[in-house]
């Protein structure tokens, strides 16, 4: 009974879940926390934190441990908890992907469109718009610090998001090696 | 026999460029850390710099119609480039290679820890790659600025966009179902012109 409600609930979360990670979190937690009582408010808050904490999409993240969590707490082995996390990772991710090849079937078609063509070369900018928009909400207390609350942290910060910036930018060097140097510094400057 | 000699075709004539794919995925799932953008620079690397598999253009229409659509961003990128290079099982593969690296390492995590909140060096860490995080989704901006033909004529887009959402705080689909919207219907404004001129 539990798995086909965690099926249902992680389907529509996926369908709606417009917006990216962080929206669909707050549509995790109202279904699994506030309308089903599978978690705690507490348990939920540790699932997001780890999430962010981990490699991979947050969504997926939240998804897994959220569905892991439920069916142990329901009173299931932990073997039976791995199925349910599987397939809340599945609900979630089924529907945008039927979508997702719907639409690119009917693109196909007109892919060579004078009026697609015109739509996509309008997009352009707006995304560069949209990825600016993505890292200037990064750009928090929480990401950096503050120099009222850590100066040090702050300084450090700084100097991270400005070598990797220009790492990548003018030295070419590879976003994952820059990820792990910075994971490096962290652990050695913080630790 | 027949069966295994069936596999090695399936996997030397289709399978190439699915099992690289589902690897680089595999890779660039497991370096993403901090949500679907930070996944973009990695991802143009790998897929356009790297293998050549798509152009630059292709490229930031695979953005734009991954976040129009619903659900997690990155598993939208990798299944569209996924279906453009092998259609069906290319974008389950692709979906999949994203999807296993999280899923493998949080069951590991559910299963095996259950004091996680206790894990000062793995927050150590992150405080150092966290602002990298920022720095990598605030590259491709600069890197797309050419591909994406903004000119000073255009450059009041991308501005007015970032401000929308960063302080006006609209979400990212309203702009562009606004930005498809108006471009259809100023391709139709522009079609009945020429007709006009024609008649």
């Amino acid at each position: 009974m539990i798995f086909l409600q965690l099926f249902y609930v992680f389907f529509i979360i996926g369908l709606f879940g417009f917006g990216g990670g962080y929206a669909m979190i707050s549509m995790i937690q109202g279904e699994v926390v506030t309308h089903y009582h599978w978690l705690t408010t507490q348990e939920f808050t540790d699932i997001v934190a780890v999430s962010q904490m981990t490699p991979g999409p947050i969504g997926i993240n939240t998804a897994t441990f959220a569905g892991y969590r439920a069916v142990v707490n329901a009173g299931y082995p932990p073997m039976m908890g791995a199925m349910g996390s599987a397939l809340a990772t599945f609900a979630e991710v089924l529907p945008q992907f039927l979508l997702m090849i719907i639409v690119l079937r009917m693109l196909m078609k007109y892919w060579e469109h004078p009026v697609k063509k015109m739509i996509f070369s309008a997009l352009r900018p707006t995304i560069v718009g949209l990825i600016a928009a993505a890292s200037l909400l990064l750009m928090t207390p929480e990401n950096f610090s503050s120099m009222a609350v850590s100066p040090w942290q702050f300084c450090i910060s700084i100097f991270l998001f400005s070598a990797t910036f220009i790492g990548i930018l003018c030295f070419n060097v590879s976003p994952i090696r820059m990820i792990c140097l910075c994971g490096v510094a962290g652990f050695l400057l913080y630790y | 026999m027949r069966f295994y000699r069936y596999i090695c075709i399936l996997n030397d004539r289709i399978m190439g460029i699915c099992i690289e794919g589902f690897r680089t995925c595999f890779k660039i799932g497991l370096f993403t850390l901090g949500g679907g953008y930070a996944m973009i620079p990695i991802m143009q690397r790998e897929v356009v710099d790297r293998h050549k598999w798509l152009s630059e253009e292709d490229f930031l229409d695979i953005i734009s119609l991954s976040q129009a659509l619903p659900g997690v961003f990155a598993v939208n990128m990798s299944a569209y480039i996924g279906y453009r290079l092998k259609g069906v099982l290319g974008a389950i593969l692709f979906a999949l290679g994203t999807v296993l690296p999280s899923f493998i390492i949080i069951l590991l995590i559910a299963l095996c820890f259950h004091n996680y909140s206790q894990w000062h060096w793995l927050e150590a860490i992150f405080k150092g790659v966290r602002p990298a995080v920022v720095a990598l989704i605030a590259v491709p901006c600069v890197r797309m600025w050419k591909t994406a033909g903004i000119k000073l004529t255009t450059v009041w887009v991308p501005v007015l966009t970032a401000l929308l959402i960063w302080l006006v705080g609209i979400s990212p689909v309203w702009i562009i179902v606004a930005v498809v919207v108006g471009a259809y219907l100023y391709g139709r404004v522009l079609k009945m012109e020429d007709k006009e001129d024609g008649l």
